[in-house]
C-alpha cells in the first residue's frame, strides 16, 4: 500500500511567480520568505515523494462562476497553468497520477464526498507556485493530483467538512495499491483580507495559534464557523481550511521538519509548515 | 436568501449568492481578462466591451471610476477584480492603498506594522 510520507503546507500569493521570474530570492523583502524553503528542499531531497496531492483553491481560471463545484478532483494525465490575467509568468505543465486520481474519486464518492470530477483542469497559482518552491526545477519532478475547495462563493464547505475531507484523502492515499510515497501539500493563507475597507488586515496572533495547532491539536480550528474563520483571518486568511485538510490527510503525532512564518509578502502573512510521519 | 443572518464583518462584503447574482455580468467580463486579447479588446474600447458583457450603470460608472469599493458594492468579486487590476497595472498594494484611502506606502507601513 502507498505510504504517506508527511505534509507540506505553504502561502500562494501570486506575487511569489513574480519573484521568482525576476530572481528576487535573495531580496531583502524576499529572502525571509524564500529562505524558509531551504530546509524544506533538503528533507523532499532526503525523503523523495513520488507523488504529491494538493489542496488548493482555485482563484477564476479553471472554475468561474457558471458552475463553482465545492470540491473537486482531477483526474487528467497533465495539469496545464495558463494566464491569469495578472501579470505572473505561465509555469510549465504538472504531470498527473491518473491511477491515483480515479482511486481517490472512487473512495471519496464511497465515504459521501459528492465531489466533481475533472479530466481536464487548468491549475492557478495556488497549485503551480507552491510546487514551485518545493521543487524549483522546471517541470515539477514529480506527478501532482489536485484536490480544489471553493474559497470564491459563498457559501465555503465548513472547516469541520474540509477537515472531514482531509481524512477522506488521507485514508484514501493509505488504502491505494500502490508501492509509491506520497506527500499531502495543502495551499493559501495565512491571514489576509484583499477586498474592502479591511483590505490589509492581518492577524498574527491567530495564525500563530493556528500553526501551533497544526503540530499540536489538528482540530482545533473546526470549532469555528467560516464567518467567524473570515473575521478573525480575512476574506482570503478562510484558505487556512486547505492547511486544515492536509493535516487530516496526515494524522497523529507528526514530527515537525521546519516552519517558517513571515509577515509581510504582498499583503499576506505568509506560513510555511513541513511536518514528517513517524 | 441566507440561512441565518450573521453578524456584519465591517469593511468586509462575503461574496455570498446575493452578491454572486447581482455581480454576474462585472464578473464574467473581469474573468474573460484572462485572455490578452480580450484584455486588448477592452482597452481599445471599453465602452463597447462593457455592452457586450451587459454590465448594469453601477458596474460600468465602477469601471470608467476604477472605484474598486463601488465595483464590490456592484456584486464585483475580490479575485476576478483583481485581473480587472491588472490590466490596469495595479498590484495588491495599489488596490489596498486605493480602497483603504492610504497612499501606497501608508499601505505598505499598515502591513509591515503587523510583524
Ligand atoms: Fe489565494
Amino acid at each position: 500500500m502507498a505510504r504517506i510520507v508527511g505534509m507540506l503546507t505553504t502561502s500562494h500569493v501570486p506575487a511569489i511567480g513574480g519573484a521568482i521570474a525576476k530572481n528576487l530570492q535573495q531580496d531583502a523583502y524576499w529572502k525571509p520568505f524564500f529562505d524558509g524553503f531551504l530546509p524544506v528542499r533538503k528533507w523532499l531531497d532526503e525523503v523523495k515523494p513520488d507523488v504529491a496531492v494538493v489542496l488548493y483553491n482555485d482563484h477564476g481560471l479553471n472554475f468561474f462562476l457558471d458552475k463553482m463545484p465545492t470540491f473537486s478532483v482531477g483526474a487528467a494525465p497533465e495539469y496545464h497553468n495558463a494566464d491569469e490575467g495578472w501579470g505572473i509568468p505561465t509555469l510549465a505543465p504538472t504531470r498527473g497520477d491518473v491511477d491515483l486520481s480515479w482511486h481517490l474519486i472512487n473512495h471519496l464518492i464511497e465515504r459521501d464526498f459528492d465531489i466533481t470530477t475533472c479530466q481536464e483542469m487548468l491549475v492557478d497559482h495556488a497549485f503551480t507556485i507552491p510546487l514551485k518552491l518545493f521543487w524549483p526545477q522546471s517541470p515539477c519532478p514529480i506527478p501532482a493530483v489536485p484536490v480544489c475547495i471553493n474559497t470564491v462563493q459563498f457559501p465555503l464547505p465548513s472547516a469541520k467538512r474540509c477537515y472531514a475531507l482531509g481524512e477522506a484523502v488521507g485514508d484514501a492515499i493509505r488504502n491505494w495499491d500502490s508501492d509509491k510515497k506520497v506527500v499531502v501539500i495543502g495551499t493559501g493563507g495565512l491571514s489576509h483580507q484583499l477586498d474592502g475597507e479591511r483590505a490589509g488586515f492581518i492577524n498574527k496572533d491567530f495564525d500563530l495559534k493556528f500553526m501551533d495547532s497544526m503540530i499540536n491539536d489538528p482540530k482545533w480550528a473546526t470549532q469555528f464557523s467560516i464567518h467567524e474563520l473570515v473575521e478573525k483571518t480575512g476574506t482570503q486568511g478562510v484558505e487556512l481550511l486547505m492547511w486544515l485538510a492536509a493535516r487530516a490527510a496526515v494524522p497523529g503525532t507528526l514530527k515537525r521538519v521546519h516552519t517558517n512564518y513571515h509577515i509581510p509578502i504582498s499583503n499576506t502573512a505568509s506560513g510555511l509548515m513541513a511536518l514528517a510521519t513517524l | 436568501m441566507s440561512a441565518t443572518k450573521l453578524p456584519p464583518i465591517p469593511g468586509t462584503t462575503p461574496f455570498d449568492g446575493e452578491q454572486a447574482k447581482k455581480g454576474y455580468a462585472l464578473n464574467k467580463m473581469c474573468f474573460s481578462f484572462n485572455s490578452a486579447e480580450c484584455r486588448a479588446e477592452f482597452l481599445r474600447d471599453e465602452e463597447a466591451y462593457m455592452k457586450k458583457y451587459s454590465l448594469n450603470e453601477e458596474q460600468a460608472a465602477g469601471i470608467r471610476a476604477r472605484d474598486v469599493l463601488g465595483l464590490i458594492r456592484a456584486g464585483g468579486n475580490a479575485y476576478y477584480l483583481a485581473k480587472f487590476a491588472g490590466i490596469l497595472g495595479l498590484n495588491m498594494q495599489d488596490i489596498g492603498a486605493l480602497q483603504t484611502g492610504m497612499t501606497v506606502e501608508q499601505f505598505k507601513a499598515k502591513l509591515a506594522a503587523y510583524a
